[in-house]
């Protein structure tokens, strides 16, 4: 850095109006905290919408031939709830979670590139507003959430611009989830506290550690493909047409290269969850750790190997077919490992029934029959029959709602009191926990039937001969229950903010770093640099130790240069520039839309700007000094 | 042997399921009720397969129901329980009887993936039909009759079928669950698939992969009939019996002639240019029109003509709402229902 200066931090403060200052400090904030709120309180929105969309379905879906909603828009509808439920409301949950907690359980400060967190945040809600401003600008992409070739690319097949906001929109955010996947996999590798090797790290480090790997590895194909598209939509390429020298299938193949890791990126943190939840509540060590961490990797690397399985109809013939199918299905073993080795750390424990336990549990159960459904669906000559059915759509439910939206959800319960202070209700919670749990089961279990039956999935109505009209009812009874359970966690949120017992440092009895500081934590995570002693920091200090984290013998040499008082901590300036670079971004992808030359050179410049600004502004950050006898 | 009792006893687990969710309705268009060898072994497989998993369910569910029941905290408990790390010998059982089972289910699986591949011998004489998928219809072509038709696929009873998938514009599925499962039609690419019914009736079927605005509404039916009444069939539809018999009939010829001949023909008239839509040679002797969507009688077919952007929206077919009058699709109507076989 050229110019490293001593500038005090530069970001105005609106000293005349508390509220705009507020705003705006959000709106500049570096603190991996702060970000990982907005990340959940933006997905929870997106989790809205995309509900509501499901809703919406559900009721055309709620008796044969119905006329309430037309195809049209119902193909917008499940584009839509795919693309936002993916995209917009589980990863960021996930990523959330990894921004608030990854830092305070490995015991550093924030994570490596603060700036750069922000950023992928901003490009992030950039994403999602530009891919639900489709709603308003005239249509929404219609394709399905994998957005199918040669359908995706327009022309007489498929008219109208809802697929450029498909492809612009998730290219932006592709940049911003690769430099997050970059960011965490930094900060996890080179930032963990003094003791922590990586066999040491919290089962959530891990996920999120190979979680980071996979964006790193899965989203690049799939910018190849937005880009392939790109061009096929603006420019009128033939990349994906069978007619003009291209291919409709290498869409395919590059939208599953990236789609089945993606898989992953949203279900492994869903596992990391998990496997810091029941060692809590079981009072109990995560009973073989070492092995959870191979099935881990092992999963990852699975992962890639596995693509084709979303294909085995496009005609690859037995050889391709049998190969993926047996990869496939070798996913089912390091799968089972995790949960055999969730239930051991359950067996001989003293098991707490709260809310989050009660998620983790049901997590269990409903993800066992995921993965089970997900083993059938590996055998080619049955997924024949699968494919593309309701069976289809009842396992993806149940892998990413009983799986990866419940260990969500007993992260939000675990979790939650940690960042606001506040214990949420736990009356509340157990209502929000069974309505959950048999709003789900009523929804998406009789769609493995509707499948069976004969129902294609993206249908928008049925004809009443099909014998499909009682389970369609069911289900959509089912979505009613469940609404009202989502809508009862809300509303839990909102009367806890207020009425919830406070959490204190340690409300569980945990294990891991985070619930040794205050709740919330403060602007510095950290007093001191704890050190680490052993897997589970905490839990092994209440054993071996007086039960606090003792701090690292490190002085934070390089900073006790006289200008700084003993003790301060040295922290990351606010900046607005990753907000310049998503407003530079965002403007040049809405002038591709709508063919405006000159605004998205414009919009490419002021992004250009940004960079540069950030390239050569040596920030000098500011010093806090902790509180006396604060941890 | 042992397969096909399975086979049958899924079957029954998933209607008395079903019947326990309160559907008691008819499913034809149902896995569960295989009219052919294919359907058979894919439905055999899915039922292994359901066996090997639930034997998996059950040793979960039930351990940690155990787990839950037996390790809840109870009033009065004090310390914390003894902390186990691990155990080298159920690590390797939970790891090597799941790949056990999954080697197991791997082995089956690669054999019938093969045999379902392997194209029947050229002894067996299968009948050759190309389907090709277009928005949002199916067409059937025998090349060894010179025979195009859509909507419904009329084959043979037990004769191997051969089909030749193809596709006329996007990615459609062509799928009659009572014959087999799914094989995707790929613009660019011809798929084959081997299909054989061993009992008459009639299969419905549809679309299943996502091929735009009106996907919902790309259904088909195959028709399974005695090898006499295929080749009456057959004979029929080579020999068509076109001509308007009344005079609105003949009114109707012309109209079709100036407004309807660009896209559709007909065997044994002078319409034989148009291929964008469904061939409609003996149209007034099939039982559905449009897929299903509508009957075919003569109020249907002036609503089709008149209003098909509003039955399938974004269709091909243009509405002759403005083009027709009221008189001329009851002129129309009455040539299409003229169209029989001969």
């Amino acid at each position: 850095m050229a110019a490293i200066s001593e500038r005090m931090p530069r970001v105005r403060s609106e000293a005349g109006n508390p509220a705009l200052a507020n705003i705006w400090s959000w709106m500049t904030t570096v603190d991996h905290k702060r970000i990982g709120i907005l990340y959940l309180f933006s997905a929870m929105l997106f989790f809205l919408l995309g509900g509501t969309e499901a809703f919406l379905m559900r009721l055309q879906l709620m008796r044969p031939d119905n006329t309430l909603i037309s195809q049209t828009l119902f193909n917008q509808l499940f584009t839509m709830h795919g693309v936002t439920m993916i995209f917009l409301a589980v990863m960021p949950l996930s990523i959330g979670f990894i921004n608030y907690m990854v830092p305070l359980m490995i015991g550093a400060r924030d994570v490596a590139f603060p700036r750069l967190n922000a950023l992928s945040f901003w490009l992030f809600l950039a994403r999602g507003l530009m891919l639900n401003s489709s709603w308003l600008l005239g249509q929404a992409p219609n394709a399905g959430w994998y957005n199918y070739a040669p359908i995706n690319t327009g022309g007489v097949f498929n008219p109208g611009i809802g697929i450029d906001f498909y492809v612009l929109g998730l290219q932006i955010a592709g940049i911003g989830t690769l430099l997050g996947g970059v960011n965490f996999l930094v900060t996890i590798l080179n930032m963990r506290a003094p003791g922590m090797s990586l066999m040491r790290a919290p089962m959530f480090v891990w996920t999120a550690l190979i979680t980071s790997i996979l964006i790193v590895f899965a989203f690049p194909p799939f910018t190849i493909n937005l880009v392939l598209l790109m061009m096929d939509r603006l420019y009128h390429t033939g990349f994906f047409s069978a007619t003009r020298g291209g291919n409709v299938l290498l869409w395919q193949q590059l939208f599953w290269i990236f789609g089945h890791p993606e898989v992953y990126i949203l279900i492994l943190p869903a596992f990391g969850i998990i496997s810091e939840v029941i060692p809590t509540f079981s009072r109990k060590v995560l009973f073989g750790y070492s092995s959870m961490v191979f099935a881990t990797v092992v999963i990852a690397f699975l992962a890639f190997m596995v693509w084709s399985h979303h294909m085995f109809t496009v005609g690859f013939g037995a050889v391709v077919n049998s190969v993926f199918a047996a990869t496939s299905m070798a996913i089912a073993v390091p799968t089972g490992v995790k949960i055999f080795n969730w239930i051991a750390t359950m067996w001989g424990g003293r098991l707490r029934f709260t809310t989050a336990m009660l998620y983790a549990v049901g997590f269990l159960f409903t993800f066992v029959i995921g993965g089970i459904s997900g083993v059938m669906l590996a055998v080619p000559p049955a997924d024949y029959q699968y494919n593309d059915s309701y069976f289809l759509v009842a396992h993806i439910h149940y892998v990413l709602v009983g799986g990866a939206l419940f260990a969500l959800f007993a992260a939000a319960y675990y979790w939650v009191p940690k960042i606001t202070g506040r214990l949420l209700s736990e009356k509340i919670g157990k209502w929000n926990f069974w309505l959950v749990m048999i709003g789900f089961n009523a929804a998406f279990f009789p769609m493995h039937f509707l499948g069976l039956y004969g129902m294609p999935r993206r249908v928008a109505t049925y004809p009443p001969g099909l014998g499909l009209a009682s389970l369609n009812l069911l289900s959509t009874v089912g979505v009613f229950v469940l609404t009202i359970g989502v809508l009862l966690f809300l509303y839990n949120l909102q009367y806890s903010r207020r009425h919830g017992a406070p959490a204190g440092s340690d409300p569980w009895d945990a294990r891991t770093l985070e619930w040794s500081i205050p709740s919330p934590p403060p602007d510095y995570n950290f007093t001191k640099v704890p050190l680490v002693r052993g897997r589970d920091p905490l839990w092994v200090e209440k054993r071996i130790g007086d039960g606090t984290v003792p701090a690292a013998e490190m002085e934070e040499a390089h900073h006790g240069d006289g200008h700084h008082p003993q003790g301060a901590i040295h922290m990351p300036s606010p900046s607005a520039l990753p907000l310049v670079i998503t407003g530079g971004l965002l403007l040049a992808a809405y002038s591709a839309l709508y063919k405006s030359d000159l605004t998205a050179i414009l919009g490419i410049l002021v992004a250009f700007y940004g960079v540069f600004r950030w390239m050569y502004d040596g920030d000098p950050g500011f010093h806090v000094v902790p509180k006396e006898g604060a941890r | 042997m042992t397969r096909r009792i399975r086979s049958k006893a899924l079957a029954c687990v998933g209607m008395l399921a079903a019947v326990a969710l309160g559907a008691c309705a008819r499913h034809p268009q149902s896995v569960f009720r295989p009219a052919g060898p294919v359907a058979r072994m894919e439905l055999g497989l899915m039922a292994t397969s359901l066996w090997i998993m639930i034997g998996v369910f059950v040793v979960v569910a039930g351990a940690l129901l155990y787990v839950i029941a037996r390790f809840r905290e109870r009033k009065g408990q004090e310390g914390i329980p003894p902390q186990v790390e691990g155990s080298h010998i159920l690590e390797v059982l939970w790891t090597g009887i799941p790949i056990i089972l999954v080697a197991l289910l791997t082995v089956l699986t690669v054999r019938t993936t093969f045999a379902l591949a392997k194209p029947p011998a050229s002894s067996q004489h299968p009948l050759q039909i190309t389907v090709v998928g277009h928005q949002w219809w199916w067409e059937f072509k025998y090349p060894q009759y010179g025979i195009v038709t859509a909507d419904t696929m009329h084959i043979p009873v037990n004769r191997k079928i051969e089909l030749s998938l193809q596709s006329a514009d996007v990615l459609h599925s062509f799928w009659i669950p009572a014959l087999g499962g799914k094989e995707d039609t790929v613009p660019g690419q011809t798929n084959l698939l081997w299909l054989e019914a061993t009992r008459t009736g009639t299969f419905p079927g549809q679309c299943a992969e996502f091929c735009g605005t009106s996907h919902s509404l790309m259904r088909m039916y195959a028709v399974s009939q005695s090898p006499t009444a295929f080749s009456t069939w057959v004979h029929g539809m080579q020999h068509p019996n076109s001509a308007p018999k009344t005079k609105l009939a003949k009114q109707g010829m012309q109209i079709f002639a100036t407004n309807c001949a660009l896209c559709h023909s007909i065997g044994g008239t002078p319409f034989t240019k148009g291929t964008l839509g469904p061939n409609l040679t003996g149209l007034g002797n099939r039982r559905v029109i449009v897929g299903g969507a509508l009957q075919n009688n003569t109020q249907d077919i002036i609503y089709w003509v008149h209003d098909a952007q509003h039955i399938m929206p974004d269709t091909i077919m243009p509405n002759f709402s403005t083009l027709l009058t009221p008189s001329q699709l009851q002129a129309v109507a009455a040539y299409l229902e003229g169209l029989k076989r001969g």
